[in-house]
């Protein structure tokens, strides 16, 4: 049972590492259509996010694992 | 500057090992008390507790021979029955005494030091290791034995030392403190005798943990390391004189992959995230960049035993905390106020904000740490299971058909998250300098332009 409830610990973490990291994605790519010479600045600035959004998911994905 | 990068690679590599175990023992320390209270109940075996495994120590026989699998009956089991897929993925991205190559085992030189027999070197063929099975061993040796690929060490103190043939292995589930824990067992003599768990420095987050020995023993991922580490070495090295003997012409050879992606750190990474300062963390940035790539790029060579160093809670617990360090160390007098009393801001609000800005201090290597692990896991399990996904739908080779419509399908999704697992070696170890690359450029960042008072000299 405690498996299970860790198991849906982990898909509400991916749901919202996945709504960050899509959100990130979408707005840098809007940016890039605006303004197409900042792209090197707008992918760098967006792995930095993104790896900061999944941050907070890995989290959330350990403990889980943890209380399993 | 260039020279300073390789020795420091060599450095870190070296370290990565070294601190691995330190850190390994740090844990031995934390949790002496512990494991000393723990080991003392089951050694003493008073019935303290019926669920603790004390009695299955000192009982009459009689209660030894309680409802296991037979060892015979077990090593069938294992090879006909039940496929374990989740089994199979941690055997796989778990560190071993042994590196398999396909169906062939090659032993390692084992390091082991337990309190009240001391130190034994020994190689892992002292073991036996089977060929055919997961690298489980024929033989004890000193007490210790060879179970999947992992060295175990047996509780029972009347256990003989040497070379001794042992039958089999099994395991059971026992209950303890309210939580079902799966404890292994070997056979011999016809008693099934109780093992202590692979000593491990991750927290035994993958069945290990701290034990009653300690594992220095160059296995599988720290071979790996020393590969990678020697192959750096020679290349940047080799580089090196290059640029010593010919300055300023045109990169040759080996220059012309790594000069661009030098350039690409110094320039996309260092300059923007650090500022004007950048030189000095030039070796430090480029020694984690090559270290975690070229870890991750040999975990993914098939057929190469895929090492899953970068994926080993231990290693990149090393990194992180040499990240944690030169953050810290670096850190001027605007990062420690902003932690700890953040001006600009009312009293009360500071109250709350500094406990925060201190946990963030250990969140983000934290983060790193966590990141970079459960990345390169998480591809090594992927592509584990779909292998494993043959065998689930073969149940194990009963159903030959649809092993094979299976197999042609978990190929092309394994070749697909291979490709997906490249990119993601290359994005890991640069997501890993960057944030390093951050972190240094928060904590030795010269705030002119906040404005307030005691931001400026």
């Amino acid at each position: 049972m405690g498996g299970s409830i860790a198991a849906i610990g982990m898909g509400i973490a991916a749901i919202g590492a996945g709504i960050g990291v899509g959100t990130i994605g979408g707005k840098a790519l809007e940016a890039i259509a605006r303004q197409p010479e900042a792209v090197g600045d707008i992918r760098a600035n967006m792995i930095l996010t993104a790896a900061l959004v999944e941050g907070a998911a890995l989290l959330a994905i350990m403990f889980s694992y943890l209380v399993a | 500057m260039k020279l300073k990068l390789y020795f420091l690679l060599i450095i870190l590599a070296l370290g990565a090992k070294i601190h691995a175990q330190n850190a390994d023992n740090q844990h031995y320390h934390d949790l002496a008390q512990q494991h000393d209270d723990h080991s003392g109940h089951s050694h003493e075996g008073h019935n303290h507790d019926g669920h603790d495994h004390s009695g299955h120590d000192h009982a009459a026989p009689a209660a030894t021979s309680e409802p296991n699998v037979a060892p015979a009956a077990h090593s069938e089991q294992e090879a006909h029955g039940e496929f374990d897929a989740k089994e199979t993925a941690f055997h796989h991205i778990s560190d071993l005494n042994v590196y398999s190559i396909g169906p062939w085992n090659f032993p390692l030189p084992c390091i082991l030091y337990a309190p009240d027999q001391g130190w034994s070197f020994f190689s892992s063929s002292k073991f036996g290791i089977d060929d055919h099975h997961h690298g489980s061993g024929h033989y004890a040796y000193d007490r210790y034995v060879l179970n999947m690929g992992r060295v175990m060490r047996v509780t029972d103190p009347t256990f003989p030392m040497g070379k001794v043939e042992i039958g089999g292995f099994g395991s059971e589930e026992k209950e303890m403190n309210g939580k079902k824990k799966s404890v292994d067992l070997v056979s011999f003599q016809g008693r099934m005798l109780p093992l202590d768990k692979a000593s491990t420095a991750d927290g035994g987050l993958f069945d290990g943990g701290i034990t009653s020995f300690y594992d220095f023993s160059i296995s599988k991922n720290v071979l790996a390391m020393l590969l990678v580490m020697a192959l750096l070495a020679w290349v940047f090295f080799s580089m090196a004189r290059h640029y010593k003997k010919a300055p300023g012409t045109a990169p040759v050879g080996a220059q012309k992959l790594f000069e661009p992606i030098i350039l690409f750190l110094q320039d996309e990474v260092a300059k923007p995230f650090i500022g004007p300062k950048y030189t000095q963390y030039m070796p430090l940035l480029l020694s984690l960049f090559f270290f975690v790539l070229g870890l991750n790029l040999f975990g993914q060579i098939p057929f190469l035993g895929g090492a899953n160093v970068t994926g080993n809670l231990a290693v990149t617990m090393v990194l992180a905390v040499l990240v944690f360090i030169v953050v810290n160390l670096k850190g001027n007098r605007h990062y420690w106020q902003h932690i700890l009393w953040m001006p600009g801001v009312p009293a009360g609000v500071k109250t709350i904000i500094t406990p925060i800005e201190i946990l963030g201090i250990f969140i983000k290597p934290v983060t790193l740490m966590l990141r970079l692990f459960a990345n390169i896991t998480a591809g090594h399990i992927v592509i584990i299971i779909f292998i494993s996904l043959i065998f689930i739908f073969g149940k194990s080779g009963e159903n030959v058909g649809a092993a094979s419509g299976a197999a042609v399908g978990s190929i092309l999704l394994t070749l697909f998250m291979m490709t997906i697992e490249l990119l993601v070696a290359f994005i890991q170890a640069y997501v890993f300098t960057l944030l390093t690359a951050s972190y240094i450029g928060a904590a030795t960042e010269e705030h002119h332009d906040h404005g307030h008072e005691d931001a400026h000299h």
